[in-house]
């Protein structure tokens, strides 16, 4: 389909990436990937994640985005509760056309927000008609 | 006599195989989700968009806790009245949106509401809030009658 899908990515298969048994759990943010004619925009939330809890790494050709929650737990004893306290995790698979070196990331109250420029081969160009 | 001409139905344009994929995508979230939460998914696919939201207590405070990702501290709106806390606001699209190229839109936009009824009376004059990561904080003091307290006994 197109660049930057996402891939399938149940709890099985992260298993099978850790290569252990061990399974652990994390929450899938939800995002929005839009295009421009210099590159992407994804834009995924993950309330309770600062700046230095964001982890963005490009493998294979896979972006991982992986956030940790520092606010795990408030003081005293819940009540109700609808939040998970759990990581984040999110893999979509890459574009080649994706520039993977110019990737720039940041936070913005809880939403990590991913410029993914496009190489500079592949970008729109207009091209000068001459006499 | 129908007044409708009868149509064929467009047969060649069913493509049985599109939306599976995004199909895969909203079951593994499903099975994502824990039991509480599946009642905000289901406000979410009816267009709404229901918060995540906590409620903790010590001995002295009830903290309200509720997921906002993505907002301006002056869209949110917190009010108390009769015990019950309510927050509301609004996550505003920044980007100007073009027809066609977004090509995934999970995020929601618009207005929320959320309001939650307090177990214990609380102090109206003591509410502090705070609103860090895409995270609102809302610490109440309780009542000084709804505080527990040691009762002394007198043995004669």
């Amino acid at each position: 389909m197109n660049t930057l899908t996402q891939t399938a990515q149940p709890a099985a298969t992260n298993r099978a990436a850790n290569g252990a048994a061990r399974r652990v759990a994390t929450v899938t943010p939800v995002a929005n990937i839009h295009e421009t004619a210099e590159g992407y925009i994804l834009e995924a939330e993950m309330p309770g994640v600062g700046k230095d809890e964001i982890e963005v790494t490009v493998e294979n050709g896979e972006l991982v985005i992986l956030g940790r929650r520092a606010d795990k737990e408030l003081p005293g004893e819940p009540l109700y509760r609808e939040s998970r306290p759990l990581d984040y995790r999110r893999v979509f698979d890459l574009d080649p056309s994706i520039d993977s070196g110019k990737i720039k990331a940041k936070m913005e109250q809880g939403v990590l927000i991913l410029t993914l420029p496009k190489a500079e081969e592949v970008k729109p160009r207009r091209i000068q008609v001459t006499d | 006599m129908s007044l409708i001409r009868y149509q064929t139905p467009e047969l060649s344009t069913w493509t049985p195989f599109v939306g599976l994929s995004n199909l895969r995508d909203e079951m593994n979230r499903l099975f994502d989700l824990s039991a509480p939460a599946l009642g905000a998914r289901e406000d979410r696919l009816l267009g709404l968009w229901s918060p995540p939201l906590d409620v903790f207590q010590d001995k002295d405070h009830i903290f309200v806790k509720c997921e906002l990702a993505g907002l301006k501290k002056e869209d949110i709106g917190i009010s108390l009245h009769e015990n019950t806390l309510t927050i509301s606001g609004e996550r505003k699209q920044e980007r100007e949106v073009k027809e066609g190229d977004g090509f995934r839109s999970e995020r929601f936009f618009g207005r929320f509401h959320r309001s939650v009824s307090l177990p214990v009376p609380v102090r109206p004059d003591h509410v502090k809030a705070q609103y860090r990561d895409g995270i609102l904080a809302v610490t109440l003091a309780k009542a000084e009658e709804a505080k527990p307290k040691q009762i002394e006994v007198q043995v004669s």
